[in-house]
């Protein structure tokens, strides 16, 4: 500093000085004491907040986030001695054809009770009318609906994954429409509709999954019978593609085994196998209508790999020559000699 | 006096600043805590606390700058804060030579507010998730420009020898930031310090608290106003001294010619004075800005739904949210990288990860026993990693993959140009190699037949590490080139099925 800036010493410049405590409270009245006293506290109770805060908030071992993850559980009922384990229905209307199955297999009541919450999941997975069966039949899902808000279901959500735009498929397949009507609420695959979830699969650890599947107290699987490029077939097991969000493309690298994955995951209560129309060719997709042949058939049970096999049949195949059937029996999921289960056939 | 302890103090701490700075690079950095002042930084600790509800251990240490503020005020603008110390000696580029010029530069100025709405924009930004706070926080930008400008300039001028030739992509950007905030001195002292920065701002709501204040004792004051002449933070030490403003330089106690000022314990309540002058509803807007901005820069660019190739986050990243959770794009990672090819985002990471750290391997590659971008993050954006846990131990242990690599097979010499070329497959540092040949008999031009090693990937094996395309002979843009894809922070990266999550 130089001297210039400072003024001629009129009088002797006390040296500057830090003092410390507050001699200055002294000669002042008692209430600045509290009022220091005060102060002190206010800051005091801050550092100490700030302290508790900062260790309160502090990260213990890895700074990865991590959760614990839901598994779902096993949707399956208990089946009532002597029961049907399936039933194959031939006639023109297909909802009559579910009516029918359903009441062989005992009615709607032995699948759901009162006051449960209801998922079902048709093949809602492509921009394709019903007539090009790409996706399940529009009224046998209606159909569906109805019986089970008769058999007393608090709730029917309807849902899918669709590969092609939601709002298209959902809306060109005819099933949004018909499922509203009949009373169920139609749950689009937006990314808020998807949790993750535990698979505990072969290969897939973990999945984000359509949430009612996660919620519902009973799961009822609608597939429509088609033939797939890849796979050969897609109908019961391989429809459970159709709850994962996500990069489904990669499953195709090993599919019958990812389709074991996800069928493990999910035990459905009952599955209605539509085979109203099929696809023969140019699956999973189709478009030509010469493709599709008109069966007539609905068929229901409790042993998704028994209808899988049924449903190979309908479209000439060996079910032994399908890789996921053969998997789906080595994984405990059920038989492919449906007719050694309880088979009830009707009409046709 | 205190003028001499306090500039001892600044080139002590700036001294060990830029230590800390310098070593920060492969072969000298030895166990140093080089990224201590960012942990000391109250302002990181608030703001990666906010946008990941969780405080990474290191920022604990913020805790010993805030207790400390709370009782003695904002003391760590004029005796810590590597920036201020910069900007205090650089005050004197606008400095007036009259006492009365500099007390109206000194003077209060409702333009000083602004640093507080920009702390509250950034509190609103972290709260919705995206910690945009390094690039205004004083010893981030510190960090980023001594980091991605100044050391590398000076460090090519001494011919490579510290640290070799060092590139950052518009580092040019970087470098007008950095002395443009120092460049603003020009318009009055410590322009950045008194209106912008956030951290100030910060120290000056804790200073409400403080115990410790600037006193006037009025009965000596002549109200000569010399005090107001030297005085750093704007705190109008002549008037009635503003706790918030003050930077405790205690310039003005020795500026006094009567000995009127001290810095006290518990001053009497009426000699400071604690208001800022900002009503509620603009502490909101702008708090709310902050937030807003978030959903509109994810509506611009999401963090996931179009993944760009180049964004290639150094090994040990978290997953890309909460990546933008805690990187303060300090530039530490870039400046410990022995290749030099960690890099400062552009475009690659969405305007969110504006300067975040990206890998370019055509720059430099990661190198495969190397953990010390892990070593050098401040908040835990980029995990420590041990070497075993990066290098993996296939099948049992995968390593820890940043992307994987692809051959551009109209640029690659034995696809393209039937040329024999295997520097990718032999600089391929994995084991056994991620990438391998198929022998292949192949026609030439003239009719000839030869047999060629044609490369391939092995998607189970690649790292994504870059070294194929560091060194590829194709000079601009490599025959094999990685990219993000399969990087293993994110199951949702994964190619392979046996990724494990779809």
């Amino acid at each position: 500093m130089s001297s210039e800036e400072r003024p001629s010493p009129h009088n002797p410049v006390p040296a500057p000085q830090v003092r410390l405590g507050h001699q200055a409270a002294t000669s002042d009245a008692a209430g600045t004491d509290r009022r220091g006293a005060l102060r002190v506290g206010v800051t005091a109770a801050m550092a100490i907040g700030s302290v508790a805060l900062g260790l309160g908030l502090r990260e213990r071992g890895s700074n990865k986030k991590t959760r614990a993850l839901p598994t779902i559980k096993d949707h399956r009922a208990d089946k009532p001695a002597g029961a049907t384990d399936m039933a194959i229905v031939r006639g023109p209307d297909p909802a009559a054809n579910v009516r029918k199955a359903i009441e062989a297999l005992g009615g709607m009541g032995r699948f759901v009770r009162r006051g449960e919450r209801v998922v079902i999941k048709p093949n809602i997975g492509w921009n394709r009318l019903p007539e090009q069966a790409a996706n399940t039949n529009p009224d046998v899902v209606a159909e569906v609906v109805r019986l089970v808000l008769a058999a007393g279901a608090s709730k029917v959500w309807l849902t899918d994954a669709s590969v092609n735009t939601p709002e298209q498929c959902f809306a060109r397949s005819g099933i949004e429409k018909a499922a509203k009507a009949a009373g169920a609420t139609v749950i689009r695959p937006d990314a808020s509709a998807f949790r993750e979830v535990n698979v505990s699969g072969k290969l897939l650890r973990t999945g984000d999954v359509l949430f009612p599947i996660v919620d519902a107290d009973r799961v009822i699987n609608i597939p429509v019978v088609k033939q797939h490029g890849l796979s050969l077939a897609s109908m019961a097991l391989k429809n459970w593609y159709g709850v994962l969000g996500g990069q489904r493309v990669k499953l195709h690298q090993n599919i019958h085994v990812s389709i074991i994955d996800l069928a493990a995951m999910v035990k459905p209560t009952l599955t209605i196998l539509d085979a109203t129309r099929i696809l023969l060719a140019n699956g999973p997709t189709g478009g030509s209508l010469s493709d599709v042949k008109q069966l007539d058939t609905v068929a229901a049970g409790t042993d998704e790999v028994a209808l899988d096999a049924f449903g190979a049949t309908l479209l000439g195949l060996n079910p032994n020559d399908v890789g996921f059937i053969v998997e789906g029996m080595k994984a405990g999921l059920g038989t492919p000699q449906w007719k050694n289960l309880k088979t009830v056939e009707l009409g046709g | 006096m205190f003028r001499w302890l306090r500039r001892s103090y600044q080139v002590v701490f700036l001294g060990f600043f830029l230590f800390l700075v310098f070593v920060t690079t492969a072969g000298l950095i030895r166990g140093y805590d080089v990224q201590w002042l960012l942990e000391f930084d109250p302002l990181v600790a608030v703001t990666t606390a906010l946008a990941s509800h969780s405080l990474h251990h290191t920022l604990l240490w913020s805790l010993v700058l805030i207790v400390p503020t709370l009782i003695l005020g904002r003391f760590f603008c004029s005796w810590i804060c590597p920036m201020g110390v910069l900007h205090q000696a650089l005050g004197f580029l606008a400095r007036k030579r009259r006492p009365p010029d500099r007390v109206k530069q000194n003077a209060p100025r409702p333009s000083h507010k602004i640093k507080y709405l920009v702390l509250a924009v950034m509190l609103g930004l972290a709260a919705a998730g995206s910690v945009q706070i390094g690039l205004l926080d004083p010893i981030a930008s510190t960090w980023r420009g001594l980091a991605t400008s100044v050391m590398p300039a000076l460090g090519n001028l001494a011919f490579g020898k510290y640290q070799g030739e060092r590139h950052f992509q518009w580092g040019t950007l970087i470098t007008l930031v950095f002395f443009g905030a120092l460049a603003l001195n020009f318009v009055y002292p410590r322009f950045y310090c008194r209106v912008l920065c956030p951290l100030g701002a910060l120290l000056g709501l804790l200073s409400k608290f403080s115990l410790f204040r600037i006193s006037k004792n009025s009965a000596i004051c002549k109200s000569c106003k010399f005090c107001g002449s030297e005085c750093q933070g704007a705190a109008d030490p002549q008037g009635t001294v503003r706790a918030t403003e003050c930077m405790v330089c205690l310039n003005c106690i020795e500026a006094c010619p009567r000995g009127g000022l001290s810095y006290r314990f518990l001053p009497p309540v009426h000699s400071s004075t604690t208001k800022l002058d900002l009503v509620r509803r603009k502490w909101l807007s702008a708090g709310v800005v902050g937030a807003v901005a978030v959903p509109f820069m994810r509506a611009s660019d999401g963090v996931e739904p179009r993944p760009n190739p180049a964004r290639i986050r150094p090994p040990g990243s978290l997953e890309e949210e909460g990546f933008l959770e805690k990187c303060l794009k300090c530039g530490a990672c870039m400046k410990v990288c022995p290749t030099g090819g960690l890099q400062p985002a552009l475009h690659e990471a969405g305007i969110e990860g504006f300067w975040s750290p990206i890998l370019i391997p055509r720059i430099g590659y990661c190198e495969a026993s190397c953990t010390l971008c892990g070593q050098v993050c401040p908040t835990g954006a980029i995990e420590k990693l041990t070497v075993a846990q990066k290098v993996g131990e296939m099948p049992a242990r995968p390593p820890v993959r940043i992307g994987s690599a692809f051959f551009d097979k109209g640029r690659c010499l034995p696809w393209g140009y039937q040329t024999e070329c295997i520097v990718c497959e032999e600089v391929c540092p994995t084991s056994p190699k991620a990438i391998y040949f198929k022998m292949e008999t192949v026609t030439a031009r003239d009719g000839t037949q030869k047999t060629l090693k044609m490369p391939f990937v092995d998607l189970d094996h690649c790292t994504g590490c870059g070294i194929c395309e560091t060194r590829c002979p194709i000079v601009d843009r490599a025959g094999i080139r990685v990219s993000a894809a399969n990087e293993s922070r994110t199951p949702r990266s994964s190619i392979s099925l046996t990724g494990g999550k779809i």
